[in-house]
């Protein structure tokens, strides 16, 4: 009965978070310098010129009149009309979606395994060198940002060793046989390995770039975790057992110290699809991130609304997801 | 086994399956060069070529003419040369339009290209409701009657550049039958064209496959299957090309340019038809002629082409480059600082007392933009002369401008592919254009009666007297001609345009 209360609560406050979204992309985006009629002006454009173009893409009416027409728009499932590429915003936003969510999901698995291979290595090897060597590497791997790495393994594994594909998606040579935009899922699914490895070849570098500080924060605050575990009453009892550490560490120490790290990884997974923006432009990888920066530079405003909103409802729904988990794993908050 | 030894292990193991995984995912490197790969440095949004902004946007108009047919090809060096139309021009009086559409071609689907594919174009694009941006120009023109190939129509306002405009944006022949059959959306899903290249697969944001057309009327591209990838990041550029990922890239820093063409790769460098320049609003201390004067004489444009732009531009003192038609060599605005500074005395202003006023630009947008207004500020404080960098995004310039709000000073580059005079000193300086913002009426008043001048010479000439009076009266400040870096893979010859537009179908084996 708790967790209902608890989900139709979170889900009320998702809405009026969505409401105050949509509000405040809408009039900010107006609101800041550029507008896309004058970026489409050609050189000699009169003033009946710019209010026909004006009336056509329907910035001739009153912002509160745009804002009803949009969000009478959104209610019916339209999400208006991208000015630069003239197609429906929701079908463009939802065909990038796919190529984003791989991404940050291959991104997060990297994570979790160089951050959780790097916190049991700290742990096996605490106060030794093998520790210190993994708190510089921590330290490194978080003040270095994502495209600084993207930019080294760009020179790395695509110029002196070049080993990775350097841009884009999948290799435009291929014939992709797939029905939806989820490639590198589909392509297992149909045990096309050909075009899965090539999918996995251009998304290796820009994939481990986003998981590199992902993984610093990961290892950072397992090892830590695990740390303080290793010192409670029924860890020692397992080593007075005869159990070897490595014993000790995955089996007893290992399930307790995670559940920070996983609610950790929830909350970060959104800011791993937020940092998609800068590495996908960097990589000409075709996710939402790098139609946000075209949509930003063109002022596409209907698109630009379009990102945003999907963006918050991407935030929003982990950020649920992560409590109801949360509320799931832990019995006080399930009991209320 | 110890944890230490199963991480050690562990990581032997992902190393060479990564190891394995990308060296089976390699991309196949530049051997024989069958299938020509183009790292382009921007996106292609739209596949329409007259309507929203894809259609005013100079960086991809090499794209839609890979695929589509202008009414009038244009050559390397911006003459117009017969494409579609293979004749063309005004009846004596200048009351009609002829034109003679060409015999033989057909878009890519086989049918053939009829001159009722060209008027139904010019129709189109002249359509009040139809939402290309340049229908105030082909409104110009109208009541064509068809006979066999030739189109005659009639001239509802005379406007000289109407044929170069036929070569410039939304100048394209698009196909009648398929477009009402299709639909507009349909045909940008699989457009055709009647160009050298037909288009085979297009993902957005992402590349754009092309299969060259067999039956196209022109020289056949010697490169049967194009790909250009879409990568906006310069850095990325350039790694595709040295990686051997891709044969052909343009926009790099000269330095990169240098470098690589240093080293395997070939580059190529050539004028090509866009400027910088800086618009002076006619505010504040603008308005007064010593300031503008002495801010012009202050710049050395060679010393900042030469140290700036590693010697790839060309300085010029009018907005005309020397491709255009009304350039004139004998209007000069020479460097010099010591006239700079009297013009100033005489306004009272010195290096103690400077005048002050602010200066817009762009920063990363144009190679070097902010760097460059960096040294013309450094130029400007030796004379008296004090300007403050106010950086702002190339949409925040457009809509400034278009309502006459710029800065006293504002950094621009302009492109004018057909090299006419309207279309670079005429907009940028004509008062009621959207784009000027000098507003001075003398001015205005010299510039009007040659919109609709129909004795060329008289026009040209016009032109060049406006200039000379602009260069006189410093209204705006001419900086460069931008040279276009072009790095391309051994084994290739690119044959550059002076529009900027890189064309596969100019490339070949050399």
């Amino acid at each position: 009965m708790t967790l209902i209360r608890i989900i139709l609560k979170r889900l009320l406050s998702m809405s009026i978070t969505l409401i105050g979204v949509a509000v405040i992309v809408f009039f900010i985006i107006r609101i800041v310098p550029g507008n896309p009629i004058a970026m489409m002006l050609p050189p000699g454009a009169g003033e009946e010129d710019i209010a026909r173009l004006k009336a056509l893409y329907g910035f001739d009416k009153t912002l509160p009149e745009q804002f009803l027409i949009w969000v009478r728009g959104i209610l019916g499932g339209d999400f208006g009309t991208s000015i630069t590429s003239r197609q429906p915003v929701m079908s463009l936003v939802l065909g990038r979606l796919p190529a984003t969510l791989e991404l940050s999901i291959m991104a997060l698995v990297m994570a979790v395994m160089i951050g959780g291979a790097l916190a049991l290595i700290g742990t096996r090897q605490r106060g030794g060198k093998a520790e210190a060597l993994i708190d510089v590497t921590n330290g490194v791997s978080l003040s270095v940002p994502d495209f600084l790495w993207g930019l080294l393994f760009i020179l790395l594994f695509g110029v002196l060793w070049p080993v990775f594909h350097i841009s884009g998606r999948v290799s435009p040579a291929l014939d992709l046989p797939f029905v939806t935009n989820f490639y590198l899922f589909e392509s297992l699914l149909r045990l096309r390995f050909d075009i899965w490895l090539d999918l996995v070849s251009h998304m290796f570098m820009p994939a481990l770039a986003l998981a590199i500080p992902l993984a610093a924060i990961i290892a950072q605050l397992l090892k830590q975790s695990l740390k303080e575990t290793m010192h409670l009453d029924y860890v020692t009892l397992a080593r007075t057992k005869g159990y070897s550490e490595n014993h000790v560490i995955l089996r007893e120490a290992l399930p307790n110290a995670i559940l920070p790290t996983l609610t950790l990884v929830g909350v970060q997974f959104t800011f791993l699809i937020g940092g998609t923006v800068i590495i996908e432009r960097l990589f000409s990888y075709e996710g939402l991130g790098n139609m946000a920066i075209d949509a930003v530079i063109n002022r596409d405003l209907p698109l630009i609304q379009g990102i945003v909103i999907l963006f918050a409802v991407i935030f929003t729904t982990v950020n649920l997801l992560v409590d109801l988990t949360y509320a799931l794993l832990n019995p006080r908050l399930r009991h209320g | 086994m110890t944890v230490t030894d199963f991480s050690r292990r562990g990581l032997l193991k992902l190393s060479a399956a990564t190891i394995a995984l990308a060296t089976t995912g390699l991309p196949a490197l530049a051997a024989g060069i069958d299938d020509l790969v183009i790292a382009n440095n921007v996106n292609l949004p739209s596949w329409n070529p007259t309507l929203g902004t894809s259609a005013v946007n100079p960086t991809i108009q090499g794209i839609y003419q890979s695929v589509f047919d202008m009414f009038i090809a244009q050559d390397t060096d911006l003459s117009q040369a017969p494409g579609i139309l293979t004749d063309w021009g005004w009846n004596a009086d200048q009351t009609k339009v002829e034109m003679t559409v060409r015999e033989g071609v057909t878009w890519h689907d086989g049918s053939p290209l009829t001159a009722e594919d060209v008027v139904w174009s010019l129709e189109r694009a002249a359509d009040p409701e139809g939402g290309n941006p340049i229908q105030f120009i082909w409104s110009t023109i109208g009541n064509f009657e068809v006979s066999g190939n030739q189109i005659t129509g009639d001239v509802l306002r005379f406007e000289p550049t109407i044929f170069k405009w036929m070569s410039f944006l939304t100048g394209y022949v698009l196909p009648k039958a398929y477009i009402e059959k299709n639909g507009q959306e349909g045909f940008e899903a699989a457009p055709i064209g009647s160009g050298p290249y037909m288009v085979e697969k297009y993902e957005r944001n992402a590349f754009i496959r092309l299969k060259a057309y067999d039956g196209y009327w022109g020289q056949a591209p010697e490169f049967k299957t194009v790909t250009i990838k879409f990568v906006t990041d310069a850095t990325a550029r350039v790694a595709e090309v040295e990686s051997g990922n891709a044969h052909v890239t343009l926009e790099m820093p000269s330095e990169e340019f240098d470098r690589l063409r240093a080293g395997s790769l070939v580059g190529v460098a050539q004028p090509i038809s866009d400027i910088g320049m800086i618009f002076f609003n006619d505010i504040d201390v603008m308005k007064d002629p010593n300031v503008r004067r002495a801010a012009v004489k202050a710049v050395n444009k060679q010393a900042i082409v030469d140290r700036l732009l590693s010697g790839y531009g060309v300085a010029i003192d009018t907005l005309q480059t020397p491709d255009y038609t009304a350039f004139d060599a004998s209007v000069t605005t020479p460097y010099d600082p010591e006239g700079a500074k009297e013009l100033l005395a005489a306004s009272g202003y010195s290096t103690d007392n400077p005048v002050r006023f602010t200066i817009q630009t762009t920063r990363g947008f144009k190679p070097k933009d902010y760097e460059v207004i960096q040294a013309i500020v450094g130029l400007w404080r030796k004379v008296g002369i004090e300007a403050e960098i106010e950086v702002y995004e190339i949409a925040k310039h457009y809509e400034l401008r278009a309502t006459d709000t710029l800065a006293p000073a504002a950094f621009y580059n302009w492109g004018n592919s057909i090299g006419d005079p309207t279309t670079s000193t005429g907009f940028a300086m004509f008062g009621p254009s959207p784009h000027s913002v000098w507003d001075g009426e003398d001015l205005v008043g010299m510039i009007a009666p040659l919109w609709g001048e129909a004795d060329e010479a008289k026009r040209i000439e016009g032109w060049k007297a406006v200039d000379r009076k602009i260069a006189d009266d410093a209204l705006v400040l001419p900086l460069f001609q931008y040279v276009q870096p072009i790095l391309h893979a051994p084994g290739i010859k690119v044959v550059p345009h002076a529009s900027g537009a890189l064309l596969p179908h100019l490339m070949t084996r050399s």
